[in-house]
């Protein structure tokens, strides 16, 4: 085990960022278009990277596996986006910014990167001005804002409930500008299949053009991975059904340190299941716990004629229904951060007072809310005695100008109207905090080779904050890369455009081409989605919400147990030289495979609760926080970085500690 | 519910292409249509044929990917949603339901019912942005004040998430909802006033080059939209056009 350097510049904390630029070294104008950059992934990290290198004249090329740089997950982003500007004068700051960052990711984000990101915000958002994003603005002409959880203040700027939409066609616009003028080469519908290493550095990709299946080189003298996160090895989860982590885990065979796997992010307000067919889990905003009271029935018996269909939620008294949220956290009730929203409602239906058939559902219950704004209304119309339907007709509009959209899409997925029957809500993969460790340069621990956005682990610790996760993806691509990676691509001005014809890049071609003809040639008996479901139960049941000892331990075997059978019996139809998704997705699903054990094996490493990484082994025993989560900062103040070493079980821990010199570690309360 | 599904398949973009008959069955009405694609693609997995193509990510209709043309209607019957959001209980036991690929000049299929949408991206590049660099001294974003009017009509011109329904709903093919969209979202803002003439020239030369037809004030585009937007943003483009027209340069 050996201890990791982040290269964190010296000095106070709100110096480093201005003093590092000041003494980087730089790559002059006529240099840059000597030099090619590769960026893989075209969502708000890559996207905005890809624009900004082509803008400062590096050449770029560029990868997306979809049919458009527009259609990366980030898209798909409702909420917002943070930024420190202080425009609703309510004592907001960099600082501020920074410590909410901190203190919501559970003390396990190292301090320097998180105070470059709160800097960089407010440039974020006059850059998307001026690209032409339109954000929501108020009557006087000026950028309205809002709250989101864990914070004191409005500090969330947001286009309707598609802020990430618009974000990403700001960042896309930018590209096509460069793509129009020569200087990024846009490869769509292709995926990055390994990195190619030449001395040690990363020096390009292997690709497969996705139309064709033909197997392309592709050189540079840096390579950006920008490829999101890895929910999808729960299998359900919020992300796209193409959303993937073999870029990532293809450089961490290749020597890139996989850091903190276990913090991942469970939604608390998803949609629930309702099939063994499901293929994907539809976020409700956390907005809506801002009116919707949480809750399931306090009997077991009401629980189960829900479960069996034989009564309804509405039939059930006030007094037979548990709001546990409030019950446990009095002072934060329905609000309390999504970590302990999720663990809540896991511990309700594992008790067996789940609502829906599956018995894994609350209620997020409107009625309440509904009837205080009737009445509030009535009072404001001046309709004196007003009627019950009157006040209820009243409430309801009030409750649709706020979260009409949200309501109607939760009905066009499950038909039932949650203006008259409480949503049913189970939480639900969303975000992985985790990812591959980089330095404060960005890079990772393969030189040149550089990771941003939620596909690195830098920034939001074990557990990320709403409105975050756009914050830092642009942070990345648009203010902090551009600069760090000039740093290092000074000592390539002599360098030359990179060789595809070497041996390096035929070893590796080599080994994707056999991967390729052996699922085409396996013939197995089971398709790549019957592994993935059985993968994604097992991590889902083990290292989901809750994990513990024997749990991780099983997971590790099973995962590996069925990786095995994947390798005997999966079964490809098609051919290697066509579009063949089915293909693509056995690549994908046999990197899930490893992720997932080396995911386990970080579980059960940190045996403490922090964040999203919860240890049954790790709670409270005794006061007022009895049963809640226990960190350990004696022992598990650090970052894990895993080596890879063949198998995932092999992994070799590395450890980054964690200082922190101007943030005090605190236990989080929100009782 | 059991269904009878007439799907088109096409090997490659020279092969002809043929309708062939599918059956499935015990689909749940709560099934998303392309969760009932997914048990047809398992079903086809499982019997050794190759699963039908067809593209989808998000699932949650914004990525504007899935493209079916499904009982002739462009993302299906229901108004105001993608094919993902298309959901089973829209149908009944016994239907036969028919499933193409977006049917338009401008895009070629690739197979069975994925098409080749570039001519979006290519349009988007003749002047669908803004010429503003990167960098952190850019002015404050509250500097220049905008009407919240603008600003709510640009962003319902900017939630086009480029799918290609207007198109393929579009007796003629014309792409005009989609271009139009972009060119009144950056015409409606302050910031994107300065290059307003040369975009809407450039993104219109451009719509035309691809093969996009004219638009014959028909309507259906709109109809189809998922994201609601409206006729109005193509009467904004022909103005634009026509200011244009009007300037020396």
């Amino acid at each position: 085990m050996s201890v990791l350097d982040p290269k964190v510049p010296e000095g106070p904390i709100k110096d480093k960022w201005t003093t590092y630029k000041d003494k980087i070294n730089l790559v002059n104008p006529a240099n840059k278009r000597h030099i090619d950059i590769i960026v893989v992934g075209t969502g708000l990290a890559g996207g905005s990277a890809a624009a900004t290198l082509a803008e400062l004249g590096y050449n770029v090329k560029a990868f997306a596996y979809q049919d458009s740089p527009r259609r990366a997950h980030s898209i798909a982003a409702q909420g917002g986006i943070n930024a420190a500007k202080n425009y609703m004068g309510d004592g907001d700051s960099v600082y501020r910014l920074f410590y909410d960052t901190v203190k919501g990711g559970d003390y396990r984000s190292r301090e320097a990167n998180v105070y470059r990101l709160a800097e960089v915000s407010s440039n974020i958002i006059d850059q998307c001005v001026a690209q032409g994003v339109p954000f929501a603005r108020d009557y006087g002409g000026l950028l309205d804002n809002r709250s989101f959880g864990g914070v004191l203040v409005s500090r969330t700027f947001y286009a309707k409930g598609q802020t990430g939409q618009q974000l990403l066609l700001g960042c896309y616009s930018a590209m096509n500008r460069q793509i129009a003028r020569g200087k990024i080469d846009m490869y769509n519908r292709h995926e990055m299949l390994d990195v190619v290493k030449i001395d040690g550095k990363a020096r390009g990709i292997i690709a497969r053009n996705l139309i064709t299946g033909e197997i392309e080189r592709h050189s540079a003298h840096a390579v950006v991975i920008a490829t999101g996160g890895y929910g999808n090895v729960y299998f359900l989860s919020t992300n796209a059904m193409g959303s993937n982590a073999t870029a990532a885990w293809k450089i961490h065979k290749k020597g890139a340190f996989f850091a903190n796997p276990c913090f991942t992010q469970i939604h608390p307000t998803c949609i629930p299941r309702s099939g063994d067919y499901q293929s994907k889990l539809t976020l409700m905003s956390e907005s809506l716990r801002n009116d919707g009271r949480i809750w399931v029935p306090a009997k077991k018996e009401d629980a189960k004629a829900i479960q069996e269909g034989k009564l309804k939620p509405t039939e059930i008294a006030e007094e037979n229904r548990d709001y546990y949220l409030e019950r446990r956290y009095p002072a934060f009730g329905n609000l309390v951060p999504r970590d302990v929203a999720s663990r809540a409602a896991k511990e309700r239906c594992d008790a067996g007072y789940g609502v829906n058939a599956t018995g894994e559902a609350v209620y997020l219950d409107f009625a309440a809310a509904i009837e205080r704004y009737g009445k509030e209304q009535a009072k404001i119309q001046g309709i004196a005695n007003a009627s019950k339907e009157k006040i209820t007709k009243l409430g309801e509009a009030v409750i649709e100008a706020k979260y009409g959209n949200l309501f109607q899409m939760y009905e066009k997925i499950v038909d039932e109207n949650p203006y008259k029957t409480p949503m049913m809500i189970y939480p639900a993969t969303h975000y992985t905090m985790g990812g591959i460790w980089v330095d404060y340069n960005l890079m990772t621990t393969v030189p040149g080779l550089y990771c941003i956005g939620e596909a690195n682990f830098s920034d939001h610790g074990a557990n990320r904050l709403g409105a975050s996760a756009l914050m830092q993806g642009l942070a990345d691509g648009y203010f902090v890369l551009p600069y760090t990676i000039g740093d290092y691509l000074a000592d390539d001005i002599r360098t030359g455009a990179i060789p595809t014809d070497t041996k390096e890049f035929d070893e590796v071609e080599k080994e994707v081409k056999d991967k390729i003809d052996f699922f085409i040639n396996n013939k197995g008996t089971k398709s790549v989605d019957h592994f993935h479901k059985r993968l994604g139960k097992v991590m889902w049941d083990k290292v989901g919400m809750s994990r513990n000892e024997k749990g991780l331990k099983e997971a590790m075997a099973e995962i590996k147990q069925i990786r095995e059978e994947f390798w005997k019996d999966v079964k490809v139809p098609g051919s290697a030289n066509e579009m063949n998704p089915e293909l693509e997705k056995a690549g994908r699903v046999a990197d899930f495979l490893e992720l997932g054990e080396l995911f386990a094996k970080d579980a059960l490493v940190r045996a403490e609760s922090c964040g999203g990484h919860f240890r049954e082994e790790s709670v409270e025993l005794e006061g007022e926080q009895k049963g809640e989560a226990k960190r350990n900062d004696k022992d598990y103040a650090f970052v894990s970085a895993w080596e890879y070493k063949g198998e995932p079980a092999d992994a070799v821990l590395h450890k980054e500690e964690l200082e922190f010199k101007d943030i005090e570690l605190k236990q989080r309360s929100y009782k | 519910m059991n269904l009878t599904l007439k799907i088109w398949r096409q090997k490659g973009p020279q092969d002809k292409g043929k309708m062939v008959d599918y059956k499935v069955s015990d689909i749940s009405e709560h099934m998303s249509f392309l969760e009932m694609m997914d048990v047809l693609n398992e079903q086809l997995v499982n019997s050794g044929e190759e699963p039908i193509a067809f593209d989808h990510d998000c699932r949650e209709g914004i990525c504007g990917m899935c493209s079916l043309h499904i009982n002739g209607e462009a993302h299906g019957p229901d108004r105001g949603i993608t094919t993902c959001q298309l959901h089973m209980r829209m149908f009944k036991d016994g239907d036969t339901i028919t499933i193409e690929p977006w049917r338009a000049k401008a895009f070629p299929v690739i197979k069975d019912l994925v098409v080749d949408r570039t001519a979006f991206e290519r349009i988007q590049q003749a002047g669908g942005y803004i010429s503003v660099n990167t960098s952190g001294n850019t002015q404050d974003a509250n500097a220049t004040p905008i009407s919240k009017h603008a600003a709510d009509e640009a962003m319902d011109a900017a939630a086009c998430i480029g799918c290609g329904a207007c198109v393929a709903s579009c007796k003629n093919s014309s792409a005009m909802l989609f271009v139009g969209a972009k060119v009144s979202q950056f015409a409606l803002l302050p910031q994107g006033k300065v290059e307003a003439a040369d975009r809407v020239r450039n993104m219109v030369a451009q719509m035309d080059l691809e093969g996009f037809g004219n638009c014959t004030n028909t309507g259906a585009c709109e109809v189809e939209c998922p994201k609601g937007i409206t006729l109005e943003n193509i009467a904004r483009m022909n103005r634009e056009l026509f200011k244009a027209s009007l300037l020396k340069f």
